[in-house]
């Protein structure tokens, strides 16, 4: 036991050192725990872009390909089709693609890289059905209108850009992917130019 | 119920005396991790004469590609011979019934096989087939005996057979087994042949454990820091114990 | 204001209060050394089980059909899975290597005698419970020696006279080992001997605190204070917690504070600790093949026996104990009975003196053959059974036995050491 008078400067700083040493490698033994929570590398491979070759895709014609879990449709618009996006206009609720549902290269009219290539994932903003494809019997649903998607659980109906008509349920229009163009015939889908 | 368990030790025991039974020592397998080419060489080989048969089914291509610096239009092209993802398993289309019938046995999934093994075992397998006529596949193997698989490498090692030499023994010439001879008929002279298999094995302890390097970059990290906060604690300690001392 | 919640907190739950008598004016022995440490090691150890472990059920399936693939999912496509799983798999091995020096620590000072054999009996019981963890954990990778381990050690139980056939039945829940087996393994792995672990952990360490630790002279710090005992300057240094002083009628001699003293004491050991379990995790997960053995990177194969199985290396003393007798039914009693000798230590050793340091030179050597056969039959639990190892075998469970067997006869007439007054 010595009677010497503690040195509290001393003692003071070699506490907090140890303390903080402390803390720092209590931080790092969390970085294992908390990194585990990311999307694993079998999520990542599941999530990843998928390709479609649309070189046998006729006018009008709609295919659907599968991108993390969810339909995601390819529709070759027709001249017509195109031409009645600007008809429609009135009767949307957000016909300039005012919301965030769509990367910046598909914040026009057509919503879309190319005007005749339409993609978008093809779930209902409502609640989650996936709507039908009415190439020309569209007119039923919006009147004058020939080709657009209905969705048969409450009734919400798009345009051929995914866009959504007033007073029907679904709040927004449809959500059109990030996806790119490897060539003139085939599209990736989950990725762009600005990711790769 | 007894009886049982006479027999679950009876087993226990007659595995032990073959696992204590003559085996031939095995060479050292040269492994280096960070051998880029060797463990490029080693996925090829892999690729061409191995897959066929033995699945590879908790290993993807993606990451083989990634940490042996293979980038992934070339792997795709020189890899991946059956339409695959990149992010696929390392898989073969061969139906288990069929295996089972052409070999006796499923051939093993070979992602661990390193570390059910170890490397010398696999570098010393893979160089010790020699004829054999009485063996289904004209083959057999030192370290396995009566193995039920054909000498795949054959086209790269030539045909082996066993070499016996006359040499004095306590003053009686005997044939005495020196180790595998080939024909001379491989691709591959004796020292390539060695090379490739060492290159073979080498991306075999690589599947085995592909976090390897990543874990022993990061643990010098954190055997530095517990050191250093090792001093500290000490010398904390030093301080409040001259209280007591 | 924070004055006041806390004091309006106390008066409900005396936090504060339970913080003294627990840590801040808990009297410790001045004099521990490092085998000391084991205890809060232990109490590591057993954190990262549990941390480690709810992570690994994150990503883990539980069938026979998944728990490989999902094993290797975890070590291969989960970030810093591979991390997690080695932790979690050497923390395994960890455990015992803290617990026997905690024991043996426990031997050498005499810890488990009057008054401290309930707390002994605890030890003991986490000690039972943490086998029967481990060995429901080791299968949960289902590899070949998770599977044939588990068959070899079920099968023990078929031994019990009558009911031993049934037993291993409704064990296994399958005429075989099964994914039925697996599930409820799983189960009682994860959630059930936890529980029950974390709640004997409790009362080893309310048991301890209610008798006081003791120490490397085996004597007491606590005295009748009947005015003979004098204090020196240092005795009247520190505060202690009137719970131990008795409201006056014991004094504390030779102690003090667990805190800051033994904490700042113990991170010193828990540093040193951590390194070597951070070089196993990082450099040699596999321990030479005895923390994670070479054929559990194969899946299980009901219909391929492995060429050699050893149990891990934590069980195979008693494994050897086991295979010495050739009749199954006592080589399975005798193995039992080797833990039960232990848990009976406090009745069969009848001396007073505890620690090794004041007892007889008989006893030190006692001691010393007991770890030496220990060892030996942990190092014969992992060769093949040869003729010469099963006869080395019959010679140290003889021994290990005659350890317990000598204690009992001796201890009551031991020519011991005079004790000192004071703690050296």
């Amino acid at each position: 036991m010595s009677n010497a008078p503690v040195d509290h400067g001393r003692r003071r700083f070699l506490t907090i050192a140890t303390s903080v040493v402390g803390g720092v490698g209590a931080v790092g033994v969390a970085v294992p725990f908390i990194a585990s929570w990311n999307p694993s590398e079998r999520a990542k491979q599941a999530g990843a872009a998928v390709s479609a070759d649309i070189s046998k895709l006729e006018d009008g014609q709609l295919i659907r390909v599968e991108w993390r879990g969810r339909p995601v449709w390819i529709v070759k618009r027709t001249e017509e089709m195109l031409s009645q996006l600007a008809d429609t206009e009135n009767r949307l609720r957000d016909p300039g693609s005012a919301e965030p549902q769509q990367p910046t290269y598909a914040q026009n009219r057509h919503r879309s890289i190319k005007p005749e290539i339409f993609v978008a994932v093809g779930i209902c903003t409502h609640l989650g059905c996936s709507p039908t494809y009415l190439p020309t019997d569209f007119a039923a649903q919006i009147e004058g209108i020939r080709s657009g998607f209905f969705c048969p659980c409450h009734g919400s109906r798009f345009d051929m850009a995914g866009r959504v008509f007033q007073n029907v349920p679904a709040p927004t229009n449809l959500v059109i992917p990030p996806y790119m163009f490897i060539d003139d015939n085939t599209i990736l889908i989950g990725e762009d130019e600005g990711a790769a | 119920m007894m009886k049982k368990l006479l027999s679950a030790v009876a087993l226990l025991a007659s595995s032990l005396a073959m696992a204590a039974g003559p085996t031939i020592p095995l060479d050292k397998a040269p492994i280096d991790l960070r051998d880029k080419a060797s463990l490029q060489n080693g996925a090829k080989l892999y690729q061409n004469y191995c897959l066929g048969c033995h699945q590879m089914q908790y290993q993807r291509y993606s990451r083989t590609f990634k940490d042996l610096g293979i980038p992934e239009d070339l792997g795709m092209e020189h890899l991946m011979f059956t339409g695959e993802k990149v992010g696929d398993h390392i898989t073969n289309s061969m139906p288990a019934d069929y295996a089972e019938n052409a070999f006796g046995v499923l051939p093993p999934d070979l992602t661990n096989v390193a570390r059910v093994r170890g490397a010398n075992w696999l570098y010393t397998y893979l160089r010790t087939f020699y004829v054999d006529e009485s063996r289904p596949f004209g083959v057999n193997n030192k370290v396995f005996p009566t193995v039920g698989m054909p000498h795949v490498l054959q086209e790269l090692q030539g045909v082996p057979y066993r070499a016996h030499e006359t040499r004095l023994v306590d003053g009686q010439p005997t044939e005495v087994y020196v180790g595998i001879r080939t024909d001379g008929s491989g691709e591959l002279s004796a020292e390539e042949y060695d090379r490739a298999v060492a290159d073979l094995v080498n991306y075999l302890v690589y599947t085995g454990e592909p976090t390897k390097l990543e874990s022993h970059a990061l643990g010098t990290k954190v055997l530095i820091f517990i050191f250093i906060f090792f001093v500290l604690a000490y010398f904390l300690k030093k301080e409040y114990w001259k209280d007591v001392h | 204001m924070f004055k006041n919640l806390m004091s309006w907190i106390e008066y409900r739950l005396p936090f504060m209060d339970k913080m003294n008598l627990h840590v801040m004016q808990y009297p410790a022995p001045k004099n521990f050394n490092f085998w000391y440490f084991f205890g809060s090691l232990a109490i590591l150890v057993l954190v990262n089980q549990i941390l480690t472990g709810i992570w690994l059920t994150m990503n883990y399936e539980p069938s026979a059909e998944g728990a490989f693939a999902s094993v290797e999912y975890i070590m291969r496509d989960v970030d810093y899975g591979w991390l997690l799983r080695y932790m979690h798999s050497t923390g395994a091995s960890a455990f015992f290597v803290v617990v026997y020096l905690h024991m043996l620590r426990g031997m050498m000072y005499g810890s488990y005698q009057k008054p401290r054999e309930l707390l002994w009996i605890f030890g003991m019981l986490i000690f039972l419970v943490l086998m029967a963890e481990a060995f429901m954990g080791y299968m949960l990778p289902w590899g070949q020696m998770s599977y044939w381990g588990a068959q070899v050690i079920i099968s023990i139980f078929g031994v019990i006279p009558f009911i031993g056939d049934d037993l291993t039945l409704w064990i296994r829940g399958d005429y075989v080992i099964s994914g039925a087996t697996l599930n409820r393994f799983f189960a009682l792995h994860v959630i059930a001997l936890p529980l029950v672990l974390v709640i004997l952990v409790f009362l080893h360490i309310m048991a301890l605190h209610e008798v006081g630790s003791n120490n490397p002279d085996g004597i007491d710090i606590k005295r009748d204070n009947d005015g003979t005992v004098e204090l020196t300057e240092a005795d009247k240094k520190f505060t202690f917690h009137q719970y131990f002083t008795r409201g006056g009628k014991k004094v504390i001699v030779d102690a003090i504070p667990f805190h800051p003293y033994y904490t700042v004491k113990d991170l010193v050991g828990v540093a040193g600790f951590l390194f070597i379990f951070a070089f196993v995790i990082f450099f040699m997960p596999e321990g030479g093949g005895f923390f994670l053995e070479p054929p559990n990177f194969e899946t299980a194969n009901p219909m391929k026996t492995p060429d050699h199985i050893a149990p891990v290396w934590y069980f195979t003393p008693f494994y050897a104990i086991l295979r010495a007798i050739p009749d199954p039914l006592f080589g399975a009693a005798a193995m039992f009975l080797a833990i039960v000798a232990l848990a009976l230590l406090p009745w069969i050793d009848r001396g007073t003196v505890r620690s090794v340091r004041y007892r007889s030179e008989l006893h030190r050597w006692n001691l010393v053959f007991f770890c030496i056969s220990f060892v030996a039959l942990g190092i014969l639990g992992v060769l093949p059974a040869t003729p010469t190892y099963a006869l080395l075998s019959q010679i140290f469970s003889f021994t290990y036995f005659g350890f317990f067997a000598l204690l009992w006869l001796y201890s009551k007439n031991e020519k011991t050491k005079p004790l000192p007054v004071r703690l050296t």
